[in-house]
């Protein structure tokens, strides 16, 4: 029993599978256990995207105390609005797009340490501002723009085989190989480090600086691919297709179990973060009960997993 | 100028006086006056300024969260609440709406003192409560309705005698939080708080008690800034409080405050906020669209902050 | 005067850090208008019994009495300052973005209302003006915008100024060490006069005269233990030096024991031609350059703060990026801190995570770490450095500090860095582990790896093969092993290189 107790303790990512059950059942039952095979698979497809832009949360976060990516909202509607404006429907111009979705979240990373690492901006509030500044960006730009994403983008978007959403399958496949990364390689190593202890990892000769700088740029990164898949999925890009994004990418990291204060993450856990609040907001739907709740539950249970977590700033 | 601002700005530093954020406030009065002479009549000013009040106050909730170098990252929808609260609350059962405002407060002071205890990072608790502030909002009232009583609106629009009621706030404001913050004894002792805790602790004070007063009293100065802003727009409405955010955090900063060290200007927020909105409303006498608004009040925030950077590499 | 109980007595007190025995029954009695000087080499227990007067640290066992009345269990900072006792440390305590004026308001809890601002004022411009006349010090200006002598001077006077109630006894832990020599001889003036109106002080210094000048009596600890109590006048800094080294002898039994029968000195480091470490100080008016060179063990010595740790931190600087002015690193370096929660460990991992963080790049295949090859080198240095553990699994917070410390030491050799730098190293260790350690690390620079150890227990430099003692950021003297004694060792380390030369010769 202690020892099961100590093994919870653990792989706390199992709270959040747990919890995603957990809802799953409410809401199938009442529905009259209706629908039960089409909430799951609908909620792989939604909770994708969370993953995706979760996983770029998470590796920030890791970073250690006082990291975080609040640019993500805006980088995932800059680059969908214009890798989609640049392809313009065009199959044959699904390179440009690509390019560009790299180029949007490469410099916005980039900029984002500049101002951390170099001016010593608060990675909150130069996160926060620079997304300010692309969304006004993205907003100029959107009144000039109506385009279609070609349709080679949508079919895989939207596709599906035995009904899971093929983008499912990938991003599970992509939270294996970051769990992999994280535990296994020598950078995952050297982040964790980082995130415990910067000067215990600065004399254990980890280059800190470069190590902070990738993970920034790779949040970036992800969030412009979520972006771009984003507004392929839903048929074109749209000005407030991110605004959950800001809640949900560090939603899902913490309730999946991955320490806000850094040194500990869990991959599989963005998973279950993100299907435990896509099926919390059917279950909400289905019992009734609008936004407001579910940004109210929300906000408690991310203030409940830090007080009943063990770790917090050594004193 | 620069080099009499190097040597008055340290000689104003110690009592707390910004130098600098008056400087730029006085040279866009007068930019003002020249591309609109008739905006700085006591009509025009009471017109153009009429948002500055809320400003103030949300300023300084985020100012005091500054003083114990944190940062609330849930003003903007706390503010939000307020609104949707009074709109709803403040005309039928006034007593319920303060026993109502009353517990915000109560909860903001509750959430500093569970900081402190637990030693959690401020932004992930603040924006886990952002979130259950914008769920109240949303349940309360989830879309915009509702109405001020009449004696707020009077209140709001009184042609005070001499200068116009923003500035008579801003005066007023600026003249009790610099007293409060930078003269009264118990004043020291939460900058103190920002400045060296351990410190303050030997000296036998109580960090909780000292953190949980600071953030009550963001609370109170966050149902001020709610109440004002349902007395100018009439209505509640869940979302109108968020741009509240980052322009309290510009505020306090371009004011001449420091995220960390206790080291702040009160007199210095109040000016930050007058200078974050007229740089909107500049803004407005250009060609350029007000979607804009918010990135520019964001690239001027990182704009002192990489000046502020630069000169202390100089140093 | 017989009939009133002393201010303070204290009987066998004894305290415990961990495994570490800070304080054995120390007595010490102190009286109205007492001035008494500590001294005593790092580690002697000094701090540790000053942290238990002025209520920072509880005491293990002993009798503690304030007025004749045992003190409650409970007794903290607070009720220290109720019956008058007061501190001022090396390390200051003052608020470094308030003013003089508000952290004077910080110490005095009565300091309210309207007005409190010219109360402060008064209350630490009058302590100012009698301790230290024309300071010059504005005081409303911020404590960080003031220069070191100023805000000593500051975290001195708010000691002794006086609102409601006068202090009765003041420690002062090297009040003098940032002071010129002209505000030092006021406050030491100051102390004096001020035994007039009955303050007691209990005075410890790296500057020995100021203690045989100014105190009426000195003890000398050493080990956790007073071993010596004498008369000051009369006594000078040297017999005082002689005093604290009574124990030396001892020691020097220790020394033969731990020497292993010549292996240390296996290669002569004079072999290797090139230093590998060289910095020149001299520029900035030291006398002696610092040099180590591969086989070597050197040896920093001298009291705690005096650019030991400076020294180390800007090799290792140097040894990753562009070397800094007058030092030049031939080869990469590694860094073991005795600091080992903030600057070593990693808390949330197992022993064999921590043990491996620095040589991944070595053991990876692809890029990926297996899980087989990380605990099979873990479990290497497991057995070469006697790291007591079953399993290098465990979380590193499982073992004792002396085997975390193992764990550090391991994850430095394990790396291809030939220069080796160990700060303060063995803090809180015991000492059959440290005996391990530095029988690996002398194993080690055998083969050819340069340590430099910065140590603050003088018997851990018999492991060396030269020693510089510093003072006051400069070297001022080296030692090499066979000259080695702990009175060359003391005096050089309280300034006194001269003496020492002759002392040694």
């Amino acid at each position: 029993m202690k020892a099961l107790a100590a093994r919870l303790r653990e792989r706390r990512w199992v709270w959040s599978f747990a919890g995603a059950l957990v809802v799953w059942l409410i809401t199938v039952i009442s529905a009259g256990g209706r629908g039960a095979g089409a909430t799951l698979t609908a909620g792989l497809g939604f909770a994708a995207f969370y993953v995706m832009a979760g996983m770029g949360q998470m590796l920030v976060v890791a970073a250690g105390p006082g990291n975080i990516d609040l640019s993500i909202p805006a980088v995932m509607t800059l680059a969908g609005y214009l890798a989609i404006g640049a392809m313009h429907g065009d199959p044959s111009m699904l390179w440009l797009g690509i390019v560009v979705v790299l180029a949007v979240g490469g410099s916005v990373g980039l900029i984002n340490v500049g101002l951390i690492k170099i001016a010593r901006v608060p990675p909150m509030v130069a996160t926060l501002s620079a997304g300010f500044i692309m969304q006004s960006i993205t907003i100029a730009y959107s009144k000039t723009t109506t385009a279609k994403p070609p349709g080679i983008l949508m079919q895989f978007a939207v596709g599906r085989t035995m009904g899971i959403p093929w983008i499912a399958i990938v991003l599970i496949v992509a939270a294996a190989i970051l769990g992999l990364v994280m535990s296994r390689s020598v950078f995952g190593r050297d982040l964790l480090a980082v995130g415990q202890s910067e000067r215990a990892a600065y004399l254990a000769g980890i280059p800190t600086r470069r190590i902070t700088t990738i993970v920034y740029v790779a949040s970036s990164l992800l969030a412009a691919v979520t972006g771009l898949l984003l507004a392929a999925y839903s048929g074109g890009a749209a000005l407030d297709m991110s605004s959950d994004f800001l809640l949900m990418s560090i939603a899902v990291v913490v309730i999946g179990g991955t320490s806000i204060t850094g040194g500990r993450v869990s991959a599989a856990g963005i998973w279950g973060g993100s299907l435990f609040l896509y099926l919390m907001s059917t279950m909400l739907n289905v019992l009734g009960l609008g936004a407001g709740v579910r940004y109210g539950l929300t906000g408690v249970i991310i203030i409940a997993v830090l007080a009943l977590s063990e770790d917090h700033a050594p004193i | 100028m620069l080099r009499l601002s190097a040597r008055i700005a340290p000689a104003l530093r110690g009592a707390g006086l910004p130098f600098l954020p008056v400087l730029a406030l006085t040279i866009m009065v007068i930019g003002m006056g020249i591309m609109q002479p008739r905006a700085t009549s006591y009509i025009g000013l009471q017109l153009i300024l009429r948002f500055v009040p809320p400003m103030i106050f949300a300023a300084l909730a985020q100012l005091c969260v500054i003083t114990a170098s944190d940062i609330d990252f849930g003003i903007g929808p706390f503010i939000s609440l307020v609104n949707c609260i009074a709109a709803t609350l403040l005309s039928s059962h006034p007593a319920l709406c303060f026993l109502l405002l009353a517990a915000g407060v109560a909860a903001y002071g509750a959430m500093g003192a569970f900081i402190q205890i637990r030693r959690l990072p401020s932004i992930v608790v603040t924006l886990g409560a952002s979130f259950i502030w914008l769920g109240l909002a949303l349940l309360i009232m989830p879309t915009p309705a509702g109405s001020a009583p009449d004696w707020l609106v009077a209140l709001a629009h009184w042609r005070a005698p001499y200068l116009p009621l923003p500035i008579l706030v801003g005066v007023l404001a600026a003249i009790f939080s610099q007293w409060f913050f930078r003269m009264s004894s118990y004043g020291v002792v939460l900058r103190g708080l920002g400045s060296a805790p351990p410190f303050l602790r030997d000296a036998g004070w109580s960090l909780v008690v000292a953190r949980s007063a600071l953030y009550a009293l963001a609370g109170l100065f966050g149902v001020i800034s709610g109440l004002m802003l349902t007395a100018l727009i009439s209505s509640g409405d869940a979302n109108v409080g968020t741009p509240y955010t980052l322009l309290s955090v510009a505020a306090v900063i371009v004011g001449g405050s420091s995220f960390t060290g206790g080291v702040i200007s009160p007199i210095g927020a109040v000016v930050g906020a007058f200078i974050m909105l007229l740089t909107g409303v500049l803004l407005s006498f250009t060609p350029i669209s007000s979607d804009w608004q918010l990135s520019v009040q964001g690239l001027l925030l990182l704009l002192v902050l990489g000046l502020r950077a630069l000169s202390r590499r100089h140093a | 005067m017989s009939d009133t109980p002393p201010l303070v007595v204290m009987s066998g007190i004894s305290k415990n850090f961990g495994r570490v025995r800070a304080l054995a029954s120390v007595d010490l009695a102190i009286g109205a208008a007492d001035l008494v000087g500590i001294v005593g080499h790092n580690g002697a227990g000094k701090s540790s019994l000053m942290a238990v007067l002025r209520g920072t640290v509880a005491r293990d066992e002993g009798r503690f009495l304030v007025d004749g009345r045992e003190v409650a269990a409970d007794y903290d900072v607070r009720q220290a300052r109720a019956f008058g006792i007061r501190s001022v440390f090396q390390e200051l305590s003052l608020c470094p973005t308030l003013t003089v004026a508000e952290n004077t308001r910080l110490s005095h809890r009565d300091l309210k209302g309207w007005g409190w601002r010219s109360a402060a004022r008064r209350v630490i411009g009058k302590a100012l003006d009698t301790i230290f006349p024309n300071h010059g010090i504005l005081l409303d200006a911020v404590v960080e915008d003031l220069s070191a002598s100023a805000r000593q001077m500051v975290e001195v006077a708010r000691a002794f100024s006086i609102l409601s109630m006068p202090p009765r006894l003041v420690i002062l832990d090297e009040p003098t060490s940032a002071l010129d020599a002209q505000a030092a001889h006021q406050f030491l003036n100051y102390i004096v006069r001020s035994r007039e109106n009955g303050i007691s002080c209990l005075l410890i210094s790296h500057r020995l005269k100021e203690i045989v000048d100014h105190t009426d009596r000195v003890i000398v600890m050493r080990d956790g233990r007073v071993v010596d109590e004498r008369r000051a006048s009369g006594l000078s800094p040297e017999q005082l030096v002689e005093a604290m080294g009574v124990m030396a002898q001892a020691s020097e039994t220790a020394v033969a024991q731990l020497r292993p029968g010549g292996s240390g000195r296996a290669k002569p480091a004079a072999q290797i031609e090139n230093a590998v470490l060289a910095h020149d100080a001299r520029s900035r008016g030291g006398r002696i350059a610092f040099t180590a060179k591969a086989g070597e063990i050197v040896g920093l010595a001298g009291l705690d703060g005096h650019g030991q740790k400076q020294l180390l931190q800007a090799i290792f600087r140097s040894a990753l990026g562009p070397a800094d002015a007058g030092l030049r690193v031939d080869a990469e370096a590694a860094y073991v801190s005795g600091d080992r929660r903030a600057e070593g460990i990693f808390p949330l991992w197992s022993i064999s995570e921590n043990l491996t963080v620095s040589l991944l790049k070595g053991i990876a295949r692809f890029g990926l770490v297996s899980a087989r090859d990380e605990e099979a080198a873990a479990r290497e240095w497991r057995s070469r450095l006697g790291i007591k553990t079953p399993d290098v699994r465990s979380p590193i917070l499982s073992l004792s500090g002396g085997n975390q410390q193992k764990v550090l030491i391991a994850r430095a050799l394990a790396t291809d860095a030939r220069i080796i730098l160990l700060d303060d190293p063995m803090r809180g260790v015991d000492v059959s582990s440290k005996r391990e350690m530095f029988d690996h690390i002398r194993h080690e620079a055998a083969d050819g790896k340069c340590f430099v150890l910065y140590t603050t227990e003088t018997e851990e430099l018999i492991n060396c093969d030269r020693i510089y003692v510093y003072y006051q950021g400069e070297i001022t003297a080296e030692i090499p092993r066979h000259e080695l004694s702990e009175e060359r060792v003391l005096a050089a380390s309280f300034g006194r290189a001269e003496e020492a030369s002759d002392a040694a010769a």
